[in-house]
């Protein structure tokens, strides 16, 4: 299944980066022209994220390296001892929604120590995969097209996020344990 | 909110670093986040010329509408303020497609064309509309057929089995995405009986 799966997932680019050119060149389209007409908005949509993401992004940083998301953990301890979910995922699931390279950091750490066989390992790597960094995303689209006000994207995203949390410790712990 | 959650993680850092007698951490950490986030839009150029490019071409040949006629049904059910026949339609289901198929970095463009056309149906441009929260739900909940990071890293480690967790992560990821969803649907119901 895995093999399958992983075969598209390896086909989907090469296959796509034929197929659109070629198709368009039956339909009469000039290609190469369509391409650096649309190439052309590149740069400046990534000019146009830039304050958005460095404003997002130095906020993260200082809440991560300042040792308030430490702090944090330690206040969350009690829920989740009471939960029984072992307390090395939490910083992992903690940072997922504001950092993904933040979490990631926390996923290899847990690698490395518990192997990536353990339960744990495989929790750490189950809570990362389920989900996407929905601060990042939230920050990049929204400032891409200059919307200030998100109404409930950000509340929708977050909780989400608890959901793909808890459901990724509920089905593990099913599966692995 | 998100005015609050940007002061919250500020203050909170700042409090945190002066309560170590660390207070030089805060520096350090802004201009790193800076400095990181401005790689990470470098990063971005390449990829959205690149896909800005092929997308571009996908439309001129009538691609996204295809697209989007196929899956019309799926559109239709998850976008009811969108018109079946916009081009808005072609690039969310292209965007939706690629995180589903692990192309991950071509996601990212597809989903900014169709917040750019979004916006062109936007009365109020300052303020986000039920169809591009719709849009962001599905890609913050990040609905994806393999996760190929986490098992390249698990690989890295020396995995015996780097491929199991995908099981448990389709359900995990399709259960958040689902919730996602009805939570975006409650409020946005809730925003339009204010």
């Amino acid at each position: 299944m895995y093999e399958v799966i992983s075969a598209i997932s390896k086909w989907m680019l090469p296959v796509l980066l034929v197929f659109i050119p070629l198709y368009a060149l039956i339909r009469r389209v000039s290609i190469y022209e369509s391409f650096v007409e649309g190439a052309k908005e590149g740069f400046p949509t990534a000019v146009q994220i830039i304050p958005h993401l460095v404003g997002m992004m130095v906020a993260v940083s200082i809440f991560r390296d300042s040792g308030a998301l430490q702090f944090g953990l330690q206040l969350l301890k009690p829920v989740t001892e009471w939960l029984h979910i072992p307390e090395e995922v939490l910083p992992v699931g903690l940072l997922r929604p504001i950092s993904g390279t933040g979490s990631l950091a926390f996923v290899e750490s847990i690698l490395r120590t518990y192997g990536p066989d353990s339960f744990i390992g495989k929790l750490a790597s189950t809570i990362q995969a389920s989900t996407d960094t929905t601060l990042y995303v939230i920050t990049v689209y929204f400032g891409a097209v200059g919307i200030k006000r998100s109404l409930y994207a950000l509340k929708v995203g977050l909780w989400a996020d608890l959901a793909g949390f808890l459901f990724s410790w509920l089905i593990c712990s099913m599966v692995f344990q | 909110m998100i005015n609050y959650i940007w002061l919250f993680m500020i203050v909170a850092g700042f409090i945190a670093a002066a309560l170590q007698g660390r207070i030089d951490l805060v520096t350090l950490a802004a201009l790193k986040g800076a400095k990181e986030a401005v790689a990470v839009c470098i990063g971005l150029i390449s990829i959205l010329v690149f896909w800005l490019g092929m997308m571009r071409i996908a439309k001129d040949a009538g691609l996204l509408e295809k697209l989007a006629h196929l899956l019309r049904p799926v559109a239709k059910l998850l976008f009811p303020s969108v018109p079946p026949d916009h081009p808005a339609m072609g690039y969310i289901l292209s965007n939706m497609s690629a995180n589903f198929f692990g192309l991950g970095n071509a996601a990212t463009p597809m989903g900014l064309k169709a917040m750019e056309e979004l916006q062109k149906l936007n009365p109020d441009p300052k303020t986000a509309t039920p169809a591009m929260c719709t849009l962001l739900a599905l890609n913050t909940s990040g609905l994806t057929l393999i996760p190929t990071t986490i098992i390249g890293i698990r690989m890295k480690h020396g995995s015996v089995d780097p491929t199991d967790i995908i099981g448990p992560t389709l359900i995990a990821t399709f259960c958040a995405t689902t919730c996602a969803i009805l939570l975006d649907r409650y409020y946005q119901r809730r925003e339009w009986n204010r």
